[in-house]
């Protein structure tokens, strides 16, 4: 189905999300949306996919002006969309996750449907169990799941909105096999993300989108350089690794036990020094989550000594360690980081200490307004934080720490998050290391732990490595020990 | 911004009005004359300086019940257990009035004491439904109707036991105070400016309490996201005891000033439905302490107005419940139609 998208604008209170947009998918291609956080994909892709409705534009699918009210108008039409967290019913079985989207009766076709249901999958070479319920699949999984779904509902036109994010490598290949035979079988594909090389390995053509415009398109081969200056009008270089070359330990753990009731990690023994960034890497739930909330004091723990600037902090409570400079920043940023419905004035005010009984709401409004500036985040005082996109909300969540920290304690710092800002948050934290504050941050991105850390600590179901240098360790060698391979036997975690 | 307003006030009217038609609706079908029972309700609440001094009296403690569920809602809290709250007040008062009835201390001081031992019992009795939820992970709701439940058994148990009057004990309640133990009350009247200039201060206080401190901002931030104002720094649970505590204290100050300046005495079913009343409100105004006085006064008014219509239109006095329910309901119904009106647009 050949997809034009006409004129398209959209705007949300004072921001233009969509200005404008012409864009031509013929079918039969993979179409590759980039841009960084914000840029307004998402925006677009929702409006073709029935969730919003632009404010002006059109819509024309095989030559003929739609109008799409609801996503079950649009797969009514032929477009279905696959949302970044996959919209199915996790409680269910696979297979009636697949017929639910049906219309019609009530009873009948159950069979057929799982006829269906295999064949499709057949085509497709994915092996997924109709029986198994669909909170035992891995993300991969359920994409394929709703891959198989949509199509089967007569989806022509697919959108995949940051498909790659939250897979692993071998599912991303076959993903990327499952979008090309769909090109092939003549449907158009839309492939919205902001990592590069996937659009790059992928996509038969790109259109790049920045702060609501279609800033230009671009067909292989690609030139990266070109690409990244589109997408963020300038040229942006990695920082270099700027080690601190204090002496002091900052943070010192002594023999240290965590346990949850999964998990136990025994005997950790670690000095931080001063400005020193420590990566902890590890399948998500490996342990380091525990480990990092245990040093945050958020966790008890069950043996051992923590030592923040030498002073003996273990079993004392997350408001002692912030007393002496330990702040964590969580993963989930609006979950547990920000509070929903407040605005950036008064997280300002919540964060500092308070002074006095009355709010000083002039001086706190100042103080948002150059944390604001300093930090770059896109809004106002006056918006409330949901309001921010993902890249901003950290960006705010970071500005909202005190200016003199010991010891930060970081949680996925960048994930989900476009090259600009996670170069951004990067210089941010380095900032940070050079006025003498130690980082802990977990990530489950290689590179970012190789990137940015000194010394890395590999986790691998409580198990713990000790410190490898950074500098030493590959990308193959993290990759295997973070996979279960190449650990010496009884490794405890015993050194530096 | 201007345009959204509009919008708002649109829909704010659009479900007064149909609160209204409904209610309509009803008086119709129980066959009353719509008009005029409107007319009598008007008439019953602002026809005579009687009738406003009523509103007056009824619009004291709903102040306080409405000030306390504001405080809780703030810290994310339901506090259902107003009721109970109000009551154990009033039980404290009492006791402590009883105690001292003869004793040989000057009457204001007295009353003083009592209304304390009021804010005290009710702070008390929440204390216990926050605790429940704190360290007992008691959902706040079902604590506290089961807490209301002991306070209204504890009434009956101290009217018809231990408080019973001389003689036999009735509903009536314990045998009233001597009149040196009364709150001063305007002369002819039952109106006391006392509990009135006291409610209207702690709403007031309430106010600016939630507007303008550290203290209201960190509630806040607890109520809409425990997790985040941990982090921040928050004292978590303690500040959702004191919520429970300031709460309760209302509501106890509501039932002490209920014993010591109009019934004089207690009496079974003394918190009246206030505490659920005080909830109508806070719902009503979307907890904005800024409407609390006028929609409190709206709501004491439709109370005392409809006193009357037993008598002319044979209908139950309840009926003022209806009309309050269904405004509240209509105002939550226009609040969630306008957000995805606006959402559309």
């Amino acid at each position: 189905m050949n997809v034009e998208l006409k004129d398209i604008h959209k705007t949300f209170g004072a921001v233009h999300a969509n200005v404008g947009i012409n864009l031509t998918v013929p079918a039969g291609t993979i179409q590759g949306i980039l841009g960084e956080n914000g840029a307004g994909k998402s925006t677009l892709m929702k409006i073709l996919s029935g969730f919003i409705r632009a404010d002006q534009g059109e819509i024309i699918l095989d030559g003929r002006p739609v109008v799409i009210h609801s996503p079950a108008d649009a797969i009514r039409l032929g477009v279905g969309m696959l949302h970044q967290d996959p919209l199915d019913f996790p409680p269910m079985r696979v297979i009636d996750d697949f017929i639910l989207g049906r219309k019609g009766g009530l009873l009948a076709g159950q069979k057929a449907a799982a006829q269906d249901f295999k064949e499709l999958a057949g085509q497709f070479s994915f092996s997924l169990d109709p029986e198994a319920y669909v909170d035992s699949l891995t993300v991969g999984e359920r994409q394929q799941l709703e891959i198989l779904r949509l199509i089967w509902l007569g989806a022509r036109v697919l959108i995949f909105d940051e498909p790659t994010t939250g897979i692993s490598a071998p599912q991303k290949v076959k993903l990327f096999a499952a979008l090309r035979l769909l090109a092939e079988q003549g449907k158009a594909v839309l492939f919205v993300s902001h990592k590069l090389e996937d659009v790059e390995g992928l996509c038969h053509r790109v259109a790049v989108l920045r702060q609501g415009y279609l800033v230009g398109e671009a067909k292989p081969p690609y030139n990266t350089k070109k690409l990244v200056e589109m997408m963020f009008g300038k040229e942006i270089s990695v920082g270099a690794r700027s080690p601190c070359g204090a002496d002091d330990v900052t943070l010192n753990l002594k023999n240290l036990s965590v346990e949850d009731y999964r998990m136990r990690i025994r005997d950790v023994n670690l000095d931080v020094h001063c400005g020193e960034v420590i990566g902890l890497a590890g399948m998500e739930g490996s342990g380091q989550g525990l480990f990092l909330r245990a040093v945050g004091g958020m966790t008890r723990t069950v043996g051992g000594k923590i030592l923040v600037d030498e002073r003996d902090l273990t079993g004392r409570s997350y408001q002692a360690f912030k007393k002496r400079g330990v702040a964590f920043l969580p993963a989930a940023r609006l979950e547990e980081g920000l509070v929903p419905g407040l605005n950036l004035t008064e997280h300002f005010i919540l964060a500092e200490e308070a002074k006095g009984f009355f709010i000083n709401w002039d001086k706190g409004r100042l103080l948002a307004q150059s944390r604001i500036q300093e930090f770059n985040v896109r809004g106002t005082p006056a918006n409330t934080v949901e309001s921010l996109s993902g890249g901003n909300q950290q960006r705010a969540l970071l500005a909202l720490l005190r200016s003199q920290l010991t010891l930060l304690l970081l949680e996925h710092p960048t994930r989900g998050l476009d090259i600009e800002s996670t170069i951004y948050i990067w210089n941010k934290l380095k900032e940070r290391c050079q006025q003498g504050t130690a980082i802990l941050f977990v990530s489950s991105d290689l590179e970012e732990i190789l990137q940015y850390s000194d010394r890395v600590l590999v986790f691998f179901s409580g198990r713990v490595t000790p410190p490898l240098d950074a500098d030493r360790l590959t990308t193959e060698r993290l990759g295997e020990l973070i996979g279960g391979k190449g650990w010496p036997e009884s490794t405890s975690g015993k050194s530096a | 911004m201007k345009k959204n307003t509009w919008i708002n006030l649109a829909f704010q009217i659009g479900a007064l009005a149909l609160a209204l038609v409904i209610t309509t609706v009803i008086l119709v079908a129980v066959g009353a004359p719509p008009l005029k029972v409107f007319g009598s309700i008007i008439k019953g609440s602002f026809g005579s300086v009687q009738n406003v001094v009523a509103v007056l009296i009824t619009w004291a403690p709903l102040l306080l019940t409405t000030a306390g569920v504001l405080i809780t809602f703030s810290a994310g809290l339901w506090n259902i257990g107003m009721e109970g709250q109000m009551t154990m007040g009033a039980i404290f008062a009492t006791g402590m009035l009883r105690l001292l009835e003869h004793a040989s201390l000057p009457p204001a001081l007295i009353i003083l004491l009592g209304i304390l031992a009021g804010i005290l019992g009710g702070a008390v009795w929440a204390a216990l439904a926050g605790a429940l939820k704190t360290f007992g992970g008691v959902n706040e709701i079902f604590g506290g109707l089961g807490l209301n439940f002991v306070a209204t058994a504890l009434t009956i148990y101290l009217v018809f036991g231990p408080w019973k009057r001389p003689g036999v004990g009735s509903m009536s309640g314990t045998q009233p105070f001597d009149k040196a133990l009364w709150l001063p009350t305007l002369p002819g009247t039952q109106l006391s400016l006392w509990s009135l200039g006291i409610s209207v201060a702690v709403i007031v206080i309430v106010y600016f309490l939630l507007r303008g401190t550290h203290f209201g901002l960190r509630l806040k931030a607890v109520g809409k996201n425990p997790k985040a104002a941990f982090l921040m720094g928050v004292p978590t649970w303690q500040y959702s005891m004191i919520a429970f505590l300031l709460c309760g204290a209302f509501a106890g100050l509501a039932g002490g000033i209920q014993v010591a300046g109009i019934y004089h005495r207690l009496l079974p079913n003394i918190s009246n439905g206030y505490g659920f009343l005080g909830l109508l409100v806070a719902m009503l105004i979307n907890y904005q302490a800024l409407w609390a006085a006028p929609i409190a006064f709206l709501f004491a008014a439709l109370n005392i107005g409809s006193v009357q219509l037993q008598i002319q239109y044979k209908l139950d006095s309840s009926f003022a419940g209806v009309l309050q329910d269904l405004l509240v309901l209509m105002v939550l119904l226009g609040e969630g139609a306008r957000q995805r009106f606006m959402k559309k647009s």
